[in-house]
């Protein structure tokens, strides 16, 4: 059960002082910071970012109950809303006045729900009458309306990351307005509805706040609506629809979550998982809407995994009076107190604790039986590498090995991944190479994600490991391994030398030569120098390799050095001189080099042969058969001499 | 023989075709029980003439016959007497005997001399009727294996497949793939798989040749009515699976009986020009199931298979320049892999192989190949024959090549170098 725990909150919380009746906290979801605010800040204001480090302690004048207080991005400017019609600023930069100023909404009668930081110095005002636009002029102390827009609002949500507020209008609120905010401009986007689930009349639905969440996954932004189905309807249960919003273009409801059970339920979205805790049953379930099960639009999506709670979790015993011998607390999970913010934070405000929900991988090895399936769901996680990597070995290890099938669909997964960053990287250095892209900053290198899995990563963790074991059949490592090479081939991804030596290795080691010889045979193991050396030292266990390197070199073309060294040094001397005449390379070589090789042979008329044949080039080039002394042939004159007499040498020939 | 006169226009024919071994009936008058098998059933074994040798001479002229002499067992001898023709096609039948029977030691070991002369009777009596000598020829001696030229994803997909039906039939020891009689892998050691080929491409599969020609509804085909999701069938073993009366009973053949035996069934199945050889170890029992489960495994991967290595020999022969018909011909022989590529021999067929050149020219051929095998070296002899034609022999690192030009006015240094070597190599 220890390794079934997929969820987890972070190891190192923000800590903050709980929230009490002289303590109220809030937290901005924008900067992710919790403030917490001791007797309406005169007792001190304590702001905890996501990091350590940000945490910053000021004090204020209590002027009154604060309903909300945010900071602008890089805590420039700190707004606090006291009242139902006005908030008020604090500049936060140096050199500049401290001292308050407040802006009322403008329009009259309207009651202000809140207030969203667009930028550093972009504010926006929502009111039950509409949105209101400032750009705050910090040094002169006031605030310049950008734009407004009037219209009827039920209540409002902020997604930070993209700038957009949604509007919830109409009677039953379920007509959401949403809104983008970018470079100082505001923009409509097209409104949509929420289909809400049919009840008998007389009685009357609307849509509430708690059951809308607004996240990006996989970069797209999506409206979460958490659909509870009436008692009187035959549905089975809750589920969670997606409306994706796209930046042009209308709203469309794209996913639907089945939860297969009822009751109360809380969002995150971790990792571009869409985590649902259900807080009955204290478990939660994960979904990952790249998982298709088909290509209906709707699509119905069940839980990745079955339900399962978070990892258990032990607050240690903090302050002064903490000792070694001090047993941590266990914590209360999916406790009512707990409040969920998007995209990834849980905040328990009455212990003082702000967590970052994670997601574990490795138990999806146990959970997930399907290997495809598997894949797809952890190629697309961020901390993927090793867990694959240590699937790939499981795979091929063990009791539970699969089948070469299923190993043949998990290496087409990874290479499909592995293929798509090395096209995406090709072009990108071609187009810097061919500056096209000068000035244009919008190409970017592409980023490797951990996904990508390549043939170095294959070889070390899995492949060079799993044919090191004693247990396994050569047989099969060898199907393994070949089933792999076809995989690259079959995404055009140029096979690595160090693969096809692995692959030679295992079959040299158990003498199944022939096989090695009818891969090489039809060019399975490409072509390459390295490749050929490796033949050659092969020779005196297996004679054809020779023949089979050799071959190589040739069709390399570009080896015609390697191949004369191999022939000379089998003191096959006119196949060398043969071999380089037929690829017009003979007017370069070493004159020394060959008569060496043919008086080792020790076969006189060879050497004569080999003699002759400078002798003539000789007088071809220079118009003298003698040899220059930079060719350092003296001694082979000398031998000549001595064997065939001084009167054998040829004669200058006059042009 | 039934086209004995034919064959005495050209070629050789069998004349004696007897195995003995000398330490059997070694007394006066007992020479006969030296005798192990003999063909013509009629034939008189001569007493009195002394033709054991003591050192493996490979043949020994007569007046008018040649006679090969063949030790593949210690003191068993094979002798064939003809009017000329290669030792190979001894050793070849020894071969063929050796991979359904094993060695003649194990009959021996088995059954004595008795179950010895049973098998070699019955073996041989068949074989030497099937053995038409007239058409044997350069590429007998060489009993290479003709390979199908492939691109490479192909051929991954090929052994993926194979290997994955290894895995999933759990029985197979040994696989062998053939595309058009043509080799494409062989799990088998060189040797065995030389003899499997010559036992396939010559038996086997011409006797089979005839339903893939026929139609769809053609009666011939009685498995495709009820399974028309692939195009598999058994070519040894049960011909219908749906028949409740059909046998699961396999060939058995002997592998590795160098180092001990390996004896196996032999399956082959085929689909449309693809066919696979799967060898199972023989105590394993072959049921009924095991075969459906292959029928039902194999059948619809390899039909795929079939027309995607279809697919792409036809792109492959549609390369412009390969249409026109070369003014030469060649048969090319690599000792290193036994891989063999004829352009003047058409499709073999069950009872003779079709050349398109001359007997007399083959007959060049045979000898320009018993010189180079008599040395070591790199050797290239130029024939020009009385009829015009240049013909061509090269050996070269295990190679041997040989050209026949039909261009009349060639001269010596245009047919030199003219040798397509570029173009078998590629092949391989």
């Amino acid at each position: 059960m220890e390794d079934e725990y997929y969820l987890e909150l972070c190891d190192n919380p923000v800590q903050f002082e709980n929230a009490s009746s002289v303590n109220n906290v809030f937290f901005d979801e924008a900067n992710k910071q919790v403030f917490a605010v001791r007797s309406g800040g005169a007792t001190g204001v304590v702001v905890k970012g996501p990091d350590d480090k940000n945490t910053v302690a000021f004090r204020m004048d209590d002027k009154g109950e604060v309903k909300c207080i945010k900071f602008s991005f890089g805590n420039k400017i700190l707004a606090v809303q006291r009242t139902s019609k006005s908030v008020d600023f604090i500049n936060f930069i140096p050199d500049l006045p401290h001292l308050e100023y407040s802006q009322e909404c403008k329009t009259k009668n309207a009651n202000l729900l809140g207030f969203c930081w667009t930028n550093w110095n972009e504010i926006v005002f929502i009111t039950d009458q509409g949105i209101e636009f400032y750009q705050v002029l910090a040094e002169k102390r006031s605030l310049k309306l950008l734009k407004s827009q009037s219209i009827n609002v039920n209540w409002y949500m902020y997604c930070p990351e993209t700038s957009v507020i949604l509007l919830s209008i109409t009677a039953a609120g379920n007509v959401l307005q949403p809104f983008l905010f970018r470079n100082g401009a505001m923009s409509r986007m097209a409104k949509f509805e929420i289909e809400l689930p049919a009840v008998p009349k007389p009685a009357k639905s609307s849509l509430s706040e708690r059951d809308i969440a607004v996240a990006t996954i996989y970069g797209q932004l999506y409206v979460m609506y958490l659909k509870h189905h009436s008692r009187a309807s035959n549905h089975a249960g809750a589920e969670v629809v997606l409306y994706h919003l796209p930046r042009e273009g209308s709203c469309k409801k794209m996913h639907v979550l089945k939860l297969n059970t009822t009751g109360k339920f809380a969002l995150n979205v971790v990792d571009n998982l869409v985590v649902v805790h259900h807080q009955s049953s204290q478990t939660s379930l994960i979904f990952d809407i790249k998982l298709l099960d088909g290509d209906a639009i709707p699509t119905i999506h069940q839980p990745v995994l079955p339900a399962r709670s978070i990892h258990p979790y032990k607050i240690p015993q903090i302050g002064p009076a903490a000792v070694a011998s001090q047993t941590p607390v266990p914590c209360e999970l999916y406790s009512s107190t707990w409040s969920v913010f998007q995209p990834d934070i849980i905040i328990s405000a009455s212990e003082g604790y702000l967590w970052y929900l994670q997601v574990k991988l490795k138990p999806a090895l146990r959970l997930l039986k399907d290997k495809g399936r598997l894949m797809d769901f952890l190629l697309r996680r961020r901390d993927c590498k090793m867990v694959i990597l240590s699937v790939c070995f499981q795979m091929l290890n063990g009791e539970e090995k699969d089948s070469l099938a299923v190993i043949a669909t998990v290496f087409d997964k990874l290479n499909q991944v592995y293929k798509e960053f090395l096209e995406m990287d090709q072009s990108y250095t071609m187009a810097m190479e061919s500056g096209l892209t000068r000035g244009n900053t919008s190409q970017k290198r592409p980023v490797r994600t951990q996904a990508v899995i390549d043939q170095s990563d294959m070889y070390t963790h899995v492949l060079s490991v799993f044919t090191e074991k004693k247990d396994v059949s050569h047989k099969f490592i060898t199907a393994v391994l070949m089933e792999y090479i076809r995989s690259l081939n079959q995404f055009q991804i140029t096979v690595q030398h160090y693969l096809y030596e692995l692959v030679i290795k295992t079959l040299v080691q158990h003498n199944l030569f022939y096989m090695l010889h009818q891969f090489l045979q039809y060019h399975v193991l490409s072509d390459s120098k390295p490749l050929a050396c490796l033949l050659l030292s092969l020779e005196s266990t297996y004679p054809p390799a020779h023949q089979l390197s050799l071959d190589m070199l040739k069709r390399l073309s570009t080896a015609n050095d390697e191949i004369v060294e191999v022939l000379l040094s089998k003191h096959q001397v006119l196949g060398a001189l043969r071999f380089i005449r037929s690829v017009g390379g003979h007017d370069n070589i070493s004159a020394r080099k060959f008569l060496d090789a043919a008086k080792q042979t020790q076969d006189e008329m060879l050497f004569y042969t080999i003699f002759r044949f400078f002798e003539q080039r000789n007088q071809r080039l220079r118009g003298n058969p003698a040899f220059t002394p930079g060719e350092h042939c003296e001694e082979h004159l000398a031998y000549f001499k001595q064997v065939f007499g001084e009167q054998a040498l040829m004669k200058p020939i006059s042009q | 023989m039934a086209s004995g006169s034919q064959e005495k226009l050209y070629g050789p024919s069998l004349l004696n075709f007897f195995i003995y071994n000398p330490k059997f009936g070694p007394r006066e008058g007992e020479e006969e029980k030296k005798i192990l098998f003999y063909h013509p059933s009629d034939f008189l074994f001569p007493p009195h003439r002394t033709f054991c040798p003591t050192k493996p001479a490979k043949s020994l002229h007569t007046q008018k016959n040649r006679q090969f002499f063949f030790e593949p067992e210690e003191h068993f001898w094979m002798v064939m007497v003809i009017d000329s023709v290669y030792g190979a096609v001894l050793q070849q039948c020894y071969n063929m005997y050796k991979l359904f029977n094993g060695r003649f030691s194990k009959a021996m070991d088995e059954g004595g001399v008795a179950l010895l002369r049973e098998r070699l009777e019955k073996f041989f009596y068949r074989y030497l009727q099937a053995l038409h000598l007239g058409s044997c020829d350069l590429l007998d001696v060489f009993g290479g294996i003709s390979f199908f030229p492939l691109d490479k994803m192909t051929y991954l997909k090929i052994q993926s497949f194979v290997n994955q039906m290894e895995q999933s039939l759990n029985l197979v020891k040994y696989t062998a793939f053939l595309y058009n009689d043509q080799l494409i892998w062989s799990g088998l050691e060189q040797d065995d798989m030389r003899i499997l080929y010559k036992y396939l491409t010559t038996s086997l599969f011409p006797r089979h040749s005839e339903p893939e020609l026929a139609g769809r509804d053609s009666p011939m085909r009685p498995e495709m009515s009820g399974n028309l999701l692939h195009y598999g069938r058994f070519l040894t073993g049960p011909t219908n699976l749906k028949d409740p009366e059909a046998k699961f009973r396999f060939p058995k053949i002997y592998v590795n009986t160098e180092n001990g035996y390996e004896e196996l069934h032999l399956i082959v199945y085929k689909a449309m020009s693809a066919a696979v050889c799967f060898m199972i170890n023989a105590t394993a029992e072959l049921t009924r199931e095991f075969c459906e489960q292959l029928d039902n495994l194999v059948g619809p991967r390899l039909t795929l298979l079939a027309s995607d290595i279809c697919e792409h020999h036809n792109i492959n022969r549609r390369t412009p320049g390969l249409e026109k018909e070369p003014h030469f011909k060649f048969i090319y022989f690599n000792h290193m892999n036994l891989a063999e590529k004829s352009t003047i021999h058409m499709r073999k067929t069950a009872s003779v192989s079709l050349t398109s050149v001359h007997p007399d020219l083959m007959k060049i051929l045979g000898d320009i190949n018993s010189d180079f095998s008599r040395v070591d070296d790199d050797e290239e002899i130029i024939v020009k024959t009385m009829t015009d034609y240049w013909v061509v022999g090269k050996k070269s690192d295990q190679r041997e090549l040989y050209v026949i030009l039909n261009q009349k006015n060639a001269n010596l240094i245009e047919v030199n170098g003219k040798q397509p070597i570029r173009e078998t190599s590629t092949v391989f």
